[in-house]
């Protein structure tokens, strides 16, 4: 279905929990509403499902205006952080339920009942209780249960947090192909830039209440309008430093001058804001135009396969993405390379200016 | 693999093992003790062996009380089981003023002891002075609680009600609290009924405490014994003696200790079994859901 919000905000008492937002799905898109915790990912949602209803605006579901309607009279089915499942009921009559109340008839119930089990591979506990199933388990029978329903609209609201890190990742994998039968239009809630950008399809960036951006995963990703999303589609956190530019160069406040590049060349001159992802600022230098960093290490973290080093240098602290396990004495020297093609350019006020790979129009720019 | 033996361990559990031993142990032997021996007076007994027991088994008023303590217990249950769920289901969520309010007040009659709820329903029930003798009569109700034993009985069981309900309510409240908002919502989304969410949400959920508001329920109205006896003492006729009055009656009453003795363990007997058979239904009722 497409899912269409008109200035839908929500206030409750004297909060703004949420401010008025205008968006459109698409019918069969995927969307993943990313923001921290509190950014009001839950509300949109909520206000979506029709659990509640938007104090200002208007919902539509292709076309009709639903704003008031009670959720009875949704065409939504929606999957919890919880893993929530009928406690006296079996996988098989669970994933039924649904079904049962729509009143389909016993052998179509049977047919689809399997097939969504098998899809989710928890065929072979059909006859077991939620609780007698693992963690992974249980919220694959909970989101066999929101497909067979074959709502217009599924809202994931982080399906994935209470899994351990082996499940969310084998069950992520998987979610992207069960989603693209290309009818239903899912919303996907999550906190991590990393599962924005492994499910891909579009992304609003929510912060505080407030949508920074709309688009594809990857145009965002590539183009944050602002040190905001930026912070918010970033993990780590991307690194911004005080800077001034000038005709063929841009001085770091921590003393460092970067040559400009294709994307950041012709901006006029003065004051601005850098911004360089964790993963532009190496340990191994690539190429000859990376710009050497001399810093002093604060912390290594080692997350996967790679370590972030933590750098102090001129007043700011940088933080340099390493492949590999790595561990640096605190305090000792270390040298990076900072990529002056792939340098952000935000205005003071922390507007996007230049990016590398910015297609222009192809975003739309909410703040 | 070497064990090593620290005998000193067992001073640990001496503390427990001598308040075990003196507060069940020891007395429950005593009592097995009386109850193979006829009792005439201090140093003048003799062992009678089962003899006591076969009486017991025998005796008819036993099994006037033991049958009259069944359908007592059990309305009991049919009664406060529902009352205290529907209660709790009704009572508001959440922190607020109201919340607390209404726990107080559901609390109240749980701290008034059993002896004072028995003056209290003495006195409530009285035709010429309580208000609820008082209010039946003026309608014309006939109601006696000290000459009609259906009176009697009822009010008994009343007074039960009213003195435990708020515990199996409190209990499922407790249930219900512990069920995350999101399978309310859940269930919204689903479409779900109100009876439906009641039957595979709540009643589910509450599983756990229903099995301890049933036994102790139970356990509790099988040896009732204040009420009854603060009221009219097991009358009129018998028709409020229980099995604790009919047991004080005979070891206090009329001094039969080897009698009353093999009385209190086949009664000890009685309740085990029963809570055993209650135990064992409302578990294998959850585990019948499997299938």
């Amino acid at each position: 279905m497409t899912l269409t919000l008109e200035g839908v905000a929500k206030r409750v008492g004297a909060e703004q929990h949420l401010h008025p937002l205008a968006l459109e799905l698409q019918p069969g898109s995927f969307n993943v509403l990313l923001g921290r915790t509190l950014a009001g990912k839950t509300t949109l949602m909520r206000l979506m499902a029709g659990l509640d209803a938007p104090s200002a605006g208007r919902v539509l579901e292709n076309g009709k205006n639903v704003t008031g309607a009670s959720v009875r009279h949704r065409d939504v089915a929606m999957v919890y952080q919880q893993f929530i499942n009928y406690p006296a009921m079996t996988v098989y009559e669970n994933i039924a339920s649904p079904l049962r109340r729509q009143g389909k008839d016993k052998a179509e119930i049977d047919a689809k009942v399997r097939r969504t089990a098998a899809m989710l591979r928890i065929d072979p506990y059909l006859e077991r209780l939620p609780a007698e199933l693992s963690g992974g388990q249980q919220q694959r029978c909970a989101i066999a249960r929101a497909l067979v329903k074959g709502a217009g609209l599924l809202l994931l609201d982080e399906p994935l947090v209470n899994l351990d890190y082996k499940l969310r990742e084998e069950l992520r994998a998987e979610l992207r192909d069960i989603f693209a039968d290309g009818k239903t239009t899912v919303v996907y809630a999550t906190t991590e830039p990393q599962e924005a950008l492994i499910l891909g399809g579009n992304v609003t960036v929510l912060h505080e209440g407030r949508m920074l951006q709309t688009g594809p995963t990857s145009d965002v990703f590539h183009a944050p309008v602002s040190l905001e999303c930026a912070a918010v589609f970033s993990d780590p956190p991307m690194n911004v430093v005080d800077a001034i530019l000038t005709n063929d160069r841009v001085a770091l406040s921590d003393g460092t001058s970067l040559p400009l590049s294709a994307h950041d060349r012709n901006l006029p001159a003065g004051p601005c804001k850098v911004g360089i992802r964790a993963n532009h600022l190496t340990v191994l230098r690539r190429n000859e135009r990376l710009v050497p960093i001399k810093g002093r290490v604060e912390l290594s973290e080692i997350s996967g396969s790679e370590t972030f080093v933590h750098l102090r240098h001129g007043g700011t602290t940088l933080i340099a993405r390493e492949d590999g396990v790595h561990s640096h004495p605190i305090g000792s020297e270390i040298q990076v390379y900072a990529d002056p093609d792939r340098i952000f350019v935000f205005s003071t006020a922390g507007q996007l200016v230049a990016a590398p790979n910015w297609r222009r129009g192809a975003l739309r720019n909410i703040a | 693999m070497d064990k090593v033996q620290d005998n000193r361990a067992w001073f640990l559990i001496i503390p427990v093992f001598l308040i075990v031993a003196f507060s069940a142990v020891i007395p429950l032997m005593t009592v097995v003790n009386y109850s193979v021996q006829e009792i005439f007076g201090p140093g003048q007994t003799f062992f009678v062996g089962t003899e006591w027991f076969e009486v017991v088994l025998a005796d008819e008023r036993l099994h006037d009380a033991l049958i009259r303590q069944i359908i007592y217990s059990l309305a009991v249950l049919a009664i406060e089981i529902p009352l205290g769920i529907l209660i709790a289901l009704g009572m508001p969520g959440g922190r607020s003023a109201k919340t607390s309010l209404t726990l107080v007040l559901l609390a109240l009659p749980l701290l008034i002891p059993f002896n004072v709820v028995g003056t209290i329903w003495q006195i409530f029930g009285r035709g010429d002075i309580g208000l609820l003798g008082a209010t039946f009569r003026a309608i014309g109700i006939d109601y006696n609680y000290t000459n009609n034993s259906l009176d009697a009985w009822l009010t008994v069981l009343v007074m039960d009600v009213w003195h435990w309900t708020s515990l199996v309510a409190l209990l499922c409240y407790a249930g219900l609290q512990s069920i995350p908002p999101a399978f309310y919502q859940a269930a919204k989304i689903d479409g779900a009924s109100k009876w439906a969410v009641f039957r595979y949400i709540q009643l589910p959920k509450m599983r756990g405490v229903l099995i301890i508001a049933v036994l102790l329920r139970f356990m509790d109205s099988f040896m009732i014994y204040t009420e009854p006896f603060v009221l009219t003492g097991g009358g009129p006729g018998n028709s409020t003696t229980f099995l604790s009055q009919y047991l004080t009656q005979m070891a206090v009453g009329q001094f039969d200790i080897g009698k009353a003795a093999a009385f209190s363990i086949v009664y000890f007997l009685i309740v085990l079994l029963f809570s055993f058979i209650f135990y064992t239904i409302i578990t294998r009722t959850g585990e019948g859901e499997k299938k």
